[in-house]
């Protein structure tokens, strides 16, 4: 298969730039490894479902509709269930290797002129006692329960950890008929109150919000944080605390809240493995680029949480800025992105990094983390463990990773890569992951001339 | 905080052959500090297999070493370490895919017999019964008993603990200190000066920046390999097994690709295969056509490994001598300065003699060895 470009993700920042470069006459390539275009922002619910009212769970319904039937009438070629492990250079362009279908068995490769990675984001998960019971999901998987499968995870919960995504969540699960028990958010009221005028981008939506928790009755509690969930075979309850300014729990203020399940949410990560094995370079975790979205690799462009978290408005403005910029360089034109979508990104992109020093993690979380708490859940790693490594001589992710195993299974320290960096007590690096997902020896060797022993 | 330490001996560099010149140094009664830029691990070990092999060596300086090596590890197994360095004596098996491949192993094998190898002809109906899941239509193979495995990262930290060494990690040596005549009196690093009348150079693929410091020239270059991990599987790989061209690229002085593969499953399920060969300098980025070639000669070994997914691979840099051996003894240049370093790929499985033979020297005994080959200057006296 041949393209002109190839846009890897069909989010908000896909879809935006998919349809800006498609417009201006390029051949686009739209691969997304899910069923149906959307990303986690806009998922949708299975077809077989049947839903009569899913915009009733989505922010910018309108603008999902505009995009949708944007992307019907389009040129864009959309290949779904293509789940990209690794984009390649070659002379005179890129192939993006894939696999296809729900068993990932059978190799596809497109060949594209440039390429567009709006790979998007993945949830931060941080480790507590108690956090692998059954009834403990992420934010974001209690969202996607609700956006996508139309279930609710319990009867009553509590939505904790840090972010802008916990309001949303809270009132999205009180909406669905879910008792919220409480909305635990350990930065305090003050550092909030100080970035207010900064989120100002943001404040349509957090208001609406903000109305919802007051409409459904949620408790929140600022400056809390969680110490241990409880439960034998699923969750019963939680303890939180409250946090000191120094950041440490302060002891004597836990208290019990029943409930049957626990929505945990830190924050988001950039998905990075197919720009890194590009070699294009990172600023910090995320993908560097310049003011046209272009990173530092001739020909790639990035749009999109990979770029930093920012949402799903300025990861519109961004993708249609990139596909802009794509499609000009193809044509040996100048680029002209929509004068709106720049004005939105320089705002959206402030708000962003306003919410980025508003919500940080409690200063001292790893030391909540007990002995017995596991952290790697593919290789059964626990924080003892880890400690014991540190104690080895172990000193940064990879060492750890080395001498306990933690992060070399399946999920590749997506979800332990912080908790490890955190009890290491470095910053968390950007993981080296050459194969975005994992990929069957016979198909790489199919692109070899076969070689048996001599 | 800066600190001044004394001791008896500096060990530069926190991987294996660092770890076991460590060991052996305070065995011989020596106070010794081990310093690293880095954690323990951090460089070639934690990229290695964790390959003790005698069956890829020709007879040779480098053989004798790695027997004297395997017999090391094996004692240290023995006073129980070897659990925790996961050692296992699993063997090797190098298998021919043709009559003129097996003529050429079993001419090696028989010099490698003379010098004390263990090496079992197996013919091809044998050969499953070794490794049931070889590809058919093999030529032959040469069973090698004494190859042995450790897990590489382990190994240097449970050799450092063991040793019972002062380890300082995350401190980078800026330079050498020399007194006067040259003798070298420690090294110089970010936090502080470490003193001692002798310093031991087991910095692997960056050994020439620790040598240039103490300013005489030692060539070591990176020798860039990619490794494959699949997926966690259930036992069905016994030995080391790779095919007989290894050997030659193993000896070869090209600088372009060349990969033969090593297939070895390992005590926690993922197999791993190695092993690509090419001179690119410290570039870490993903190379494909490596990972293609390997994936195509794993799958050719073993053909049910083509439905088996990789689930990472990654680069490591061997420290590659222009002659193949590594650097082991006193430096004439620079009188207090040893080197132990420039075992290629083979660093793994030579740290224990080369940690012995430098505690040898140290303590001025005469070494298991002749270092001769080893000489840290040979390469000075060719280019003069």
């Amino acid at each position: 298969m041949r393209t002109d470009l190839a846009v890897i993700g069909a989010g908000p920042a896909g879809l935006a730039a998919a349809l800006a470069a498609s417009a201006r006459g390029v051949r686009v390539t739209l691969v997304d490894a899910a069923t149906r275009p959307g990303g986690q922002f806009y998922r949708q619910p299975a077809e077989a479902l049947a839903a009569s009212r899913p915009e009733a769970l989505h922010h910018g319904w309108r603008t999902w509709e505009r995009l949708r039937d944007g992307l019907a009438v389009s040129a864009v070629r959309v290949l779904t269930e293509h789940h990209v492990w690794c984009v390649e250079r070659t002379p005179d362009g890129f192939t993006v290797n894939a696999l296809l279908g729900p068993e990932q068995e059978e190799p596809v490769q497109l060949h594209a002129r440039a390429v567009l990675l709006a790979t998007g984001g993945y949830e931060r998960v941080l480790p507590f006692p108690g956090w692998t019971l059954p009834g403990v999901v992420t934010a974001g998987g209690a969202q996607a329960m609700l956006k996508g499968g139309l279930v609710v995870p319990g009867r009553r919960a509590l939505v904790a950890g840090t972010g802008p995504l916990l309001l949303p969540v809270a009132t999205g699960l009180a909406a669905a008929g879910v008792e919220v028990a409480a909305l635990v958010e350990s930065t305090g009221p003050r550092r909030l109150a100080r970035h207010a005028p900064a989120l100002a981008g943001k404040l349509p939506e957090g208001a609406g919000h903000a109305a919802g928790l007051l409409r459904h009755r949620i408790p929140v509690l600022t400056r809390h944080t969680v110490v241990r969930a409880h439960g034998d075979d699923r969750l019963t309850g939680v303890t939180v605390a409250a946090l000191g300014t120094d950041g440490h729990v302060r002891p004597g203020t836990e208290r019990h809240l029943p409930c049957d399940t626990l929505a945990a949410g830190h924050g988001m990560l950039p998905h990075t493995d197919l720009a890194e094995s590009l070699g294009c370079r990172l600023d910090g975790l995320a993908v560097a680029v310049d003011t046209e979205q272009r990173t530092d690799v001739p020909g790639v462009w990035a749009a999109g949480e990979a770029t930093g978290i920012g949402g799903a408005a300025l990861s519109l403005a961004e993708g249609h800025i990139a596909g802009c910029s794509a499609a000009a360089h193809l044509h040996g034109t100048a680029p002209g992105p929509a004068p709106a979508a720049l004005k939105a990104r320089t705002a959206l992109q402030r708000s962003a990094a306003a919410l980025d020093s508003a919500y940080v993690l409690p200063a001292h979380w790893p030391e909540q983390i007990t002995d017995d708490t596991v952290v790697c859940r593919c290789e059964e790693v626990t924080a003892g463990a880890v400690r014991e490594a540190l104690d080895l001589g172990a000193g940064d992710e990879r060492t750890v990773k080395l001498f306990t195993r933690a992060g070399m299974g399946w999920c590749q320290g997506r979800m332990c890569g912080t908790a490890i960096a955190g009890l290491a007590g470095c910053a968390p690096t950007p993981a080296k992951r050459p194969f975005a997902r994992p990929v069957p020896l016979g198909v790489l060797a199919r692109h070899h001339p076969k070689e048996g022993p001599s | 905080m800066n600190e001044s330490l004394t001791c008896d001996v500096v060990v530069v560099g926190a991987g294996v052959v660092g770890a076991a010149t460590a060991l052996y140094a305070a065995r011989a009664g020596l106070d010794t500090v081990v310093v690293d830029r880095g954690p323990v691990a951090g460089g070639t070990t934690g990229a290695g297999e964790g390959n003790l092999l005698v069956s890829d060596k020709e007879p040779g300086p480098e053989l004798e070493l790695a027997l004297l090596s395997a017999r090391l590890w094996a004692a240290l197994a023995r006073e129980g370490l070897g659990e925790a360095v996961e050692y296992e004596t699993k063997g090797g098996v190098v298998v021919a895919g043709t009559d003129r491949a097996l003529a050429g192993l079993e001419k090696l094998a028989a010099e490698q017999r003379a010098a004390g190898v263990e090496a079992v002809p197996v013919p091809p109906d044998r050969l499953p019964d070794l490794e049931p899941y070889l590809a058919p239509g093999l030529a032959g193979g040469m069973h090698y008993p004494q190859d042995a495995q450790v897990m590489p990262a382990l190994a240097a930290a449970h050799l450092l603990r063991a040793s019972k060494a002062r380890v300082l990690t995350g401190r980078e040596v800026t330079g050498i200190l020399r007194g006067p005549g040259g003798a070298v009196r420690g090294v110089r690093t970010g936090r502080g000066d470490l003193h001692a009348p002798a310093v031991v150079n087991a910095a692997g693929t960056w050994g020439g920046e620790v040598a240039a410091r103490a300013g005489v020239s030692l060539p070591v270059l990176p020798r860039r390999g990619f490794v494959l991990v699949t997926e966690p599987l259930p036992p069905r790989i016994r030995h080391k097994v790779y095919a007989a061209d290894y050997v030659a690229d193993v000896a070869s002085d090209s600088a372009a690709l060349q990969t033969s593969p090593v297939v070895e499953g390992t005590p926690a399920g993922p197999v791993l295969i190695g092993a690509s060969r090419e001179r690119v300098g410290f570039d870490r980025s993903l190379s494909l056509p490596a990972v293609r070639a390997l994936a195509a000669g794993a799958t050719g070994l073993f053909p049910f490994l083509a439905g088996v997914r990789a689930m990472r691979t990654y680069a490591g840099f061997r420290p590659y001598l222009p002659d193949h051996l590594p650097a082991i003894g006193p430096d004439p240049r620079a009188p207090g300065l040893f080197h132990a370093c420039g075992h290629e790929g083979a660093g793994i499985g030579l740290a224990t003699g080369t940690g012995q033979l430098i505690a040898q020297v140290l303590t001025g005994r005469t070494p298991d060895l002749d270092l001769g080959p080893f000489r840290p200057d040979r390469f000075t006296e060719e280019a003069a």
